[in-house]
């Protein structure tokens, strides 16, 4: 019997799983309009909200349905016009669900993207035909790369309005792959499209017959949803300890049962593990979900284990494979994003939440801030919001991590605020 | 053996994962939460996701309902049953007993009592000091709630305020609270209507009766099918019909539950939950625009309400 057949997998015929992806660019470049092409195109809106915007339509004095109006939020924003904060959007094709986590593209912004883009497993970055490689389609790209965002699509959008040239596209793939080259970024697409016209969105239409590749929805379809394709080690950070003492059943007057979401990996009944940061190792007894005994699971399952010796584990703890462990460590350095109208003051402590451990920790010194636009580092004694920095930190204990670059879930921190409660900042870990 | 590189997990798989996670993370980080439970198709879900979060132990949270006393009696009797079963402990508290208090007043007798709901909600925690209220509230329903964050914070009065959302960054959740704030946490966020009957169907999970196709009196009015004469839990009889409207037998069910006196059924066949499925895929109107009679009264009414306190 294959492993496969012993996950407790939903059994619909065809489900390719679920991809979250980010949309980068503003409102300038077409962005609402391209969600609201996707929703449309992919019959998301009803009767009933279409109807709305359509009056709105006609009470702004358009024409036609103005797509970007099923993006609208809240009161507030639409008040001033603008948009303050991130949106999830949904919509099924069938065979895959996908949430779009929609970001302003604004500069002052930059925390919203990378709150959307901490998420997501594909971006998409729109360019307006006319206007090109901007500065801003710059920031993004860098900000997407920055949190490690494996897939990108550029979109060429507004193609309509510059006669749906080729060589307008071919420009803009150039000077696009010239800076990218240069960030490192990998896996690029490039669409031309036109959302207002639903050329190239979720049909090919009738404009662009010299582009023979994929259309928008089917590089979604295709794109792989996790958000690492290669093998990764068993990260598996406990959030709670199951302890029924339950002296009248004497299967659970013993249970413990160590639970939490696998970060990253695989782990399979009989596995030797090591618990951190005691460093006693162990074998795996059984994985269970709700008394549903499995074989193995794999990452993104949120499952319990129980162990074959008694050892002492708590919140906090972290369990990985005997041949995978990790090294405590009570300093590192990080990329960090300030999220706080309160700057960072270098005086404070701070509070570090990882995986799930909480730590207080100081900031020992700033490397450099990125200048998002051109990229240069520059010296910087504390971090505004929305600034970009490489920001070292000690630590009151240590926590288990790996780089960011391997692995969102035991790279990542977000930085609290003791006095407010507040999250104040993003980190990932070099 | 099989290699496996990467294994994609159904979007239900993943939906149920993610929920589990959020409902562990306030087990862990929260010392006093409570799980909303009103008896409707979200909540029972959370149900399902709470025991496979913490089975074979007790749930580490009471069960709260903010009763309206607007009610179907099948509705209330299905939440004390299902309580019982789960060998949870349930609390109700009701509006009818802020309004006893004066702490509800209605503008009048056949006023919705949904947004009245918040005071309740709130007066429950602060009598019980919860510092964290688990509900099953879902960003497709509407657009505040799309903003709205997994863990959500609130002031001492309950207010949630827009602008000024914790930011939320990968699974990193932050539930922390000074005495007298609250968290509420959203764990089927993301999860739509058709994913909500999905998972009941994969789950088999028992509903009240009203989700069904059933035949009830009913007038139309405003375009509204508006049930007649129906006898609540508060021992009123609502919405009578008014002159010139003439009662038909109609086969409906109902897509949610809440205050049931401004709640509207939408007419279908669908008598299961499979047939239920295959119509949420094919229906062209969205869950509120179809049932809830008090969201349309404006634009920003959600908004609003969940900035003084409501879910």
């Amino acid at each position: 019997m294959s492993a496969m057949e012993n996950l407790p997998l939903d059994k619909h015929p065809i489900d390719n799983g679920l991809l979250r992806f980010l949309t980068c660019g503003s409102v300038d470049d077409g962005k609402s309009t391209l969600i609201g092409r996707l929703l449309f195109d992919t019959k998301t809106i009803l009767t009933d909200t279409l109807t709305s915007i359509e009056r709105t339509s006609q009470k702004r004095g358009m024409e036609a349905v103005d797509l970007s109006l099923l993006t609208d939020g809240l009161q507030a924003e639409r008040e001033q016009g603008i948009t303050i904060d991130v949106a999830y959007r949904y919509f099924t094709t069938g065979t895959r669900k996908y949430i779009i986590a929609d970001a302003p593209g604004h500069e002052q912004y930059t925390r919203n993207m990378v709150t959307a883009a901490s998420t997501a497993s594909l971006a998409i970055i729109l360019i307006d035909a006319r206007k090109g490689v901007l500065t801003q389609t710059r920031r993004h790209s860098y900000l997407a790369h920055l949190v490690n965002i494996p897939h990108l699509i550029v979109a060429v959008n507004k193609m309509d309005l510059v006669n749906y040239d080729q060589a307008v596209f071919e420009k803009i793939r150039t000077d696009y792959l010239a800076f990218a080259e240069k960030l490192g970024i990998g896996d690029i697409r490039f669409i031309p499209m036109s959302a207002l016209n639903g050329d190239m969105v979720v049909d090919r239409g009738q404009h662009l017959d010299w582009y023979n590749g994929p259309t928008l929805l089917d590089v979604l379809e295709t794109s792989p949803p996790a958000h690492n394709e290669t093998v990764e080690k068993f990260r598996f950070p406990v959030q709670y300890v199951c302890r029924p003492q339950d002296s009248a059943n004497p299967e659970l007057h013993d249970y413990r049962g160590f639970m939490g979401l696998i970060e990253s990996g695989m782990i399979t009944v009989g596995d030797e593990v090591t618990v951190l940061p005691s460093g006693l190792s162990t074998r795996v007894k059984s994985i269970e979900i709700c008394g549903e005994k499995l074989t193995h699971a794999v990452s993104e399952q949120s499952v319990t284990i129980l162990l074959a010796d008694e050892i002492d584990i708590s919140r906090g703890d972290m369990i990985v494979k005997t041949c995978e462990t990790l090294e405590p460590k009570k300093q590192f350095e990080a990329m960090v994003c300030w999220l706080s109208e309160q700057p960072m003051d270098r005086a404070r402590k701070y509070l570090i939440r990882h995986t799930t451990r909480e730590t207080k920790a100081m900031v020992a010194g700033i490397e450099y801030r990125v200048d998002i636009n051109s990229m240069e580092w520059e010296p910087a004694e504390k971090l505004a919001m929305n600034d970009i920095a490489k920001v070292a930190f000690k630590l009151a204990q240590p926590i288990f991590c790996d780089p960011y670059s391997e692995n969102r879930g035991t790279g990542a921190f977000i930085v609290i605020d003791e006095s407010t409660n507040n999250t104040v900042g993003a980190g990932m870990i070099l | 053996m099989t290699v496996l590189t990467k294994q994609t997990l159904s979007h239900l798989d993943w939906l149920e994962a993610e929920a589990i996670h959020i409902m562990r993370e306030v087990a862990g980080q929260c010392s006093n939460p409570a799980l909303l439970f009103s008896g409707g198709k979200d909540s029972i879900c959370m149900l399902r996701v709470a025991e496979k979060a913490f089975r074979p132990g007790k749930f580490p949270f009471p069960l709260l309902h903010v009763d309206t006393g607007h009610n179907y009696p099948e509705v209330i009797a299905f939440r004390d049953r299902r309580a019982a079963e789960l060998g949870e402990r349930l609390i109700v508290r009701s509006v009818e007993d802020s309004m006893k208090r004066g702490t509800v007043v209605l503008k009048h007798p056949g006023e919705s009592r949904n947004k009245h709901q918040s005071v309740t909600l709130l007066e429950a925690i602060e009598e019980h000091g919860f510092d964290c209220c688990i509900g099953g509230a879902r960003r497709d329903e509407e657009k505040a709630r799309a903003k709205e964050r997994i863990m959500s914070f609130r002031d001492e009065f309950g207010q949630w305020d827009p602008k000024n959302q914790r930011p939320e960054l990968w699974n990193l959740y932050n539930a922390r609270s000074h005495k007298g704030e609250n968290i509420r946490a959203f764990p089927i966020s993301n999860w739509t209507e058709m994913d909500v009957w999905q998972y009941i169907e994969r789950e088999k999970l028992e509903l009240p009766s009203i989700y069904f196709a059933h035949t009830r009196k009913v007038v139309i009015r405003q375009g509204a099918i508006v049930p007649v004469n129906v006898p609540l839990t508060s021992g009123e009889l609502t919405n009578q019909p008014k002159a010139g409207e003439t009662i038909v037998d109609l086969q409906v069910r109902f897509r949610t539950v809440g205050d049931i006196s401004c709640t509207a059924p939408v007419e279908s066949d669908a008598d299961t939950v499979e047939k239920i499925v295959l119509e949420t895929a094919t229906t062209t109107i969205t869950e509120r625009g179809a049932t809830r009679l008090d969201d349309q009264t404006s634009e920003a009414s959600m908004e609003q309400r969940k900035k003084e306190g409501y879910f």
